[in-house]
């Protein structure tokens, strides 16, 4: 049997630092906005309005365009029950789906998982960005962390191409498992040849690759296009992951100068993405996932906004039904948790709607628990 | 100098160090194994690094304002010690005792923690657990300041036993029951720190450990079979005269300086991979009086040390900083020492942020297909610079030895200058075959230490590199 229909891939793209939720879908017709953001405030004319309550930060055109063609979800008020304001902790909950207590398996490691039980593919994920987020980690399962698509490989050091590749090919016999040298060097030589082959095979993807979008410089221009470049050559790889520079949304100070360069660098990635992949007719299969680890607070501090909760995150697909789901949270005093806007929409729910909508996994066991899903698929 | 002795040498350095030069080696070797074991446990005999030299060059580690610049701090501090054991010993509590930047209220507290590790880690391991619950980064993380003698938290309580002191369980019993963990949490109430002041506007400030009798529960406590009014010192007393407690810093310390052992929570129902050393070591804890100086010593003097040769994988920060120490770059401080504890990090483990209060996983447990590729292509960087002081001296030192050298020679002498590792004959042949594929080697030339670098880029891509 053969089927046209391929197979579902998730992108996540990880916004680092906390953005301010309130900067970003703007509650611009809110009396509240503007006594609560006396400075760090985005002028209400400038908004580009989704509603006569709410509307896109004015950096965010690119993603505006988008979410007019209905190809884009905006989760409000997403969040968890006690919140944690520190971004590390925050970031770890929403990578291991472990509120109460320190997980040590991702979600997305255990949906590679499911994915690819027999590791087949050594690219069923994909990380681009160095380090490994915890959200993809799982013991056993190989998932490539990818640094710089165009010069990602073993010993790359090695400048002389035929030097290197002389080393290499001793590198692939010398980590050849071998009998009876104990299950600690079988797993390093098996690492070693998945590290050797997922560089062989990703570094023939950007000379697979042309296209007319033309990416910013930026770095989340750069890994959205290197996601784009290894989606099109036809891997396999069903989960995409990375990661906006450590911290970048962390905007205690300067806010407004530097949320607008941080949303007009991602938005325009994010819309370059959804073009080159509509570009290849190979955008039907891909969600992309913007999320972050909490919203700031409800009050300036002046120059920037501080740590707070609930948050806003984004779903942009060409099978997404566009929209708004939740609730805007409330910014009446007697609402707010903390000084924090309240969360209504557990992220897990999100990532379940996620696992089991589009990627036909069972998310219960993924996500620890049964929350409620949402119709953005 | 017998090659023995030196291969003994580098087998001590890069386990109670972070590695050596030959050149040190040799020199080390020359004094006695057992002279240079006493050097390492004592380590005021040598200079300490200059602090007033980290200020003029690099103010921001003074600050201690964020987790990068204390990381490079730290990690110019074990690249360029004379005392690498001190430095060794910060680690190995660290990686028991950890607390995490993540929940940390002034950075700077973690640095006052790894400066008591540095003394009090040599010490008795009765005063150690003492400046450990009063420790206001300790005290903090693990929420005892929360804890108050009409709602205990019994975070510290469970902790100090399930990870700082005893362990769940041994030879298949448990060694405390969850009462005793309440008894314990109870007896902490009132160890707390001091208010913290407003981040805002001043930035943050250093706390202080206070005790509040206030908050104290007078009432009588049974804690491990004993009963009395338990004061927090009572509990840290009765917890280093368990057997457990002997048990629990053996096997953290033949897992760190030794060989791998299966992961902490496998203990209760795992034997140690070595009873007997580990017996050994538990006698001296004991006869010594808790002495942890006097543990390393029976530890790094005893015939289960010496033979366990390339039987532990090395950790990142053991990859990084003994590469650095092995190329002798970084030994002024200058810009640039960032890029090398991301590495760290990129290998996977960030320096005062563990991922959970149970630290990292060890062993195997580093590697994976991320972390692998991270780890060979930054050491692989580092040995084939040839502008590097110490690859210069591997160079010079395998010219020196005629006008030619063999392919045999060419792997054997890197394998000796990078500490006398070892390979498997299958590994050493095929670098061999790659050393005659490139013809002639003569040492006068100016491909020979290109030559030579690329050897030792091969050899650093082993798997068998991998371990100490």
């Amino acid at each position: 049997m053969t089927s046209t229909k391929k197979d579902p891939v998730l992108v996540v793209l990880q916004l680092s630092g906390g953005n301010d939720a309130l900067n970003t879908i703007v509650p611009y017709g809110d009396p509240l906005y503007l006594d609560n953001r006396p400075n760090v405030r985005i002028p209400v004319d400038q908004v580009l309005p989704i509603n006569d309550r709410i509307g896109f930060n004015p950096a965010m055109g690119p993603m505006k365009r988008l979410y007019d063609e209905g190809k884009v979800a905006i989760i409000q008020g997403v969040g968890y029950p006690t919140p944690s304001r520190s971004h590390f902790r925050s970031m770890d909950i929403w990578h291991t789906c472990e509120p109460d207590k320190v997980g040590d398996e991702g979600w997305l490691g255990r949906a590679v998982r499911d994915l690819d039980p027999g590791k087949e593919n050594v690219l069923t994920g994909v990380n681009f960005g160095r380090g490994l987020p915890r959200a993809l980690v799982a013991p056993g399962v190989p998932v490539a962390s990818v640094g710089n698509l165009e010069t990602y490989g073993v010993l790359t050091g090695i400048e002389i191409e035929e030097q290197r590749t002389k080393a290499l090919d001793v590198f692939s016999r010398v980590y050849s498992p071998m009998l009876g040298q104990g299950p600690v060097l079988d797993y390093f030589a098996q690492t070693g040849l998945d590290a050797l082959e997922g560089a062989d095979i990703l570094s023939t993807a950007p000379q697979m690759y042309s296209s007319s979008v033309e990416y910013g410089n930026d770095t989340v221009a750069q890994y959205m296009r290197n996601i784009a470049q290894t989606h099109l050559a036809g891997f396999g790889t069903r989960v995409f992951y990375t990661t906006a520079p450590y911290n970048s949304f962390d905007t205690h100070a300067g806010e407004l100068a530097n949320h607008t360069r941080l949303w007009t660098e991602t938005s325009h990635a994010v819309a370059d993405f959804y073009d080159d992949l509509k570009e290849h007719n190979a955008g039907d299969e891909v969600v992309l996932l913007v999320f972050t680890e909490f919203g700031r607070r409800v009050h300036d501090n002046g120059s920037g906004t501080d740590h707070g909760s609930g948050g806003v995150a984004f779903l942009v697909g060409e099978n997404v039904n566009g929209g708004l789901y939740g609730e805007y949270p409330s910014l009446e005093d007697n609402k707010l948790l903390e000084g924090d806007l309240h969360y209504n929409n557990d992220f897990r729910g999100l990532y379940s709607t996620l696992l089991e909508k589009h990627m036909g996994l069972d998310a219960q066991p993924i996500v620890n628990g049964s929350f409620e899903q949402m119709d953005f698929i | 100098m017998a090659e023995q002795d030196i291969a003994l040498m580098a087998h001590l350095m890069r386990r109670a160090g972070f590695g050596a030069t030959y050149e040190e080696l040799e020199a080390r070797a020359a004094k006695g194994y057992e002279a240079t074991v006493e050097e390492l446990l004592n380590p005021e005999s040598q200079p300490a690094i200059q602090d007033d030299i980290l200020m003029r060059y690099q103010p921001q580690w003074v600050s201690k304002a964020g987790l990068e610049g204390q990381q490079e701090e730290w990690t110019y501090r074990m690249i360029n010690t004379k005392r690498p054991l001190e430095e060794k010993i910060a680690l190995f509590w660290h990686h028991i005792f950890c607390t995490g930047h993540a929940k940390c209220e002034y950075p700077k507290q973690q640095n006052i923690e790894l400066d008591m590790f540095r003394t009090l880690g040599f010490g008795n391991f009765e005063e150690l657990l003492m400046g450990l619950s009063m420790d206001p980064a300790m005290v903090f993380y693990l929420d005892n300041c929360m804890s108050h003698k009409d709602a205990i938290n019994e975070n510290w309580g469970r902790e100090l036993l399930e990870l700082f002191s005893l362990g769940v369980g041994m030879d298949g019993n448990a060694n405390y029951s969850e009462d005793d963990v309440k008894e314990a949490a109870r007896a902490f109430t009132g160890w707390t720190v001091t208010n913290s002041i407003p981040r805002y506007p001043y930035g943050k400030y250093e706390a202080a450990f206070i005790y509040d009798p206030s908050d104290h529960d007078y009432t009588e406590k049974t804690f491990l079979g004993e009963t009395g009014n338990f004061n927090g010192e009572d509990i840290v007393k009765i917890v280093a005269r368990q057997p457990a407690a002997a048990r629990f810093v053996a096997r953290h310390m033949y897992n760190f300086f030794v060989a791998d052992e299966p992961q902490v929570p496998a203990w209760q129902n795992t034997p140690p991979r070595d009873p007997e050393a580990v017996k050994m070591l538990e006698d001296e804890y004991f006869r010594s009086g808790y002495d942890i100086r006097s543990m390393l010593r029976v530890l790094f003097n005893s015939d289960f040390f010496k033979n366990a040769r390339f039987e532990k994988v090395k950790s990142p920060t053991e990859t990084v900083v003994g590469t650095m120490r092995l190329v002798g770059d970084f030994d002024m401080p200058r810009p640039g020492l960032n890029a090398m504890t991301l590495t760290i990090r990129y290998m996977g483990q960030d320096l005062l942020n563990p991922p959970t209060v149970e630290g990292w996983h060890t062993g195997r447990e580093w590697i994976d297909s991320g972390t692998l590729v991270e780890r060979i292509n930054f050491t692989a960087d580092a040995v084939g610079d040839t502008s590097h002081r110490g690859v210069q001296a591997i160079i010079s030192r395998l010219g020196s030895e005629g006008a030619t050298i063999s392919s045999e020679r060419l792997v054997d002498g890197c394998l000796q200058l990078l500490g006398h590792y070892q390979l498997a004959d299958v590994t050493r042949n095929e670098l061999i075959a790659l050393a005659d594929s490139e013809g002639e080697l003569r040492t006068g030339t100016d491909e020979f230490g290109t030559r030579v670098g690329q050897m030792l880029q091969s050899i650093v891509a082993t798997t068998e590199y991998l371990f100490e």
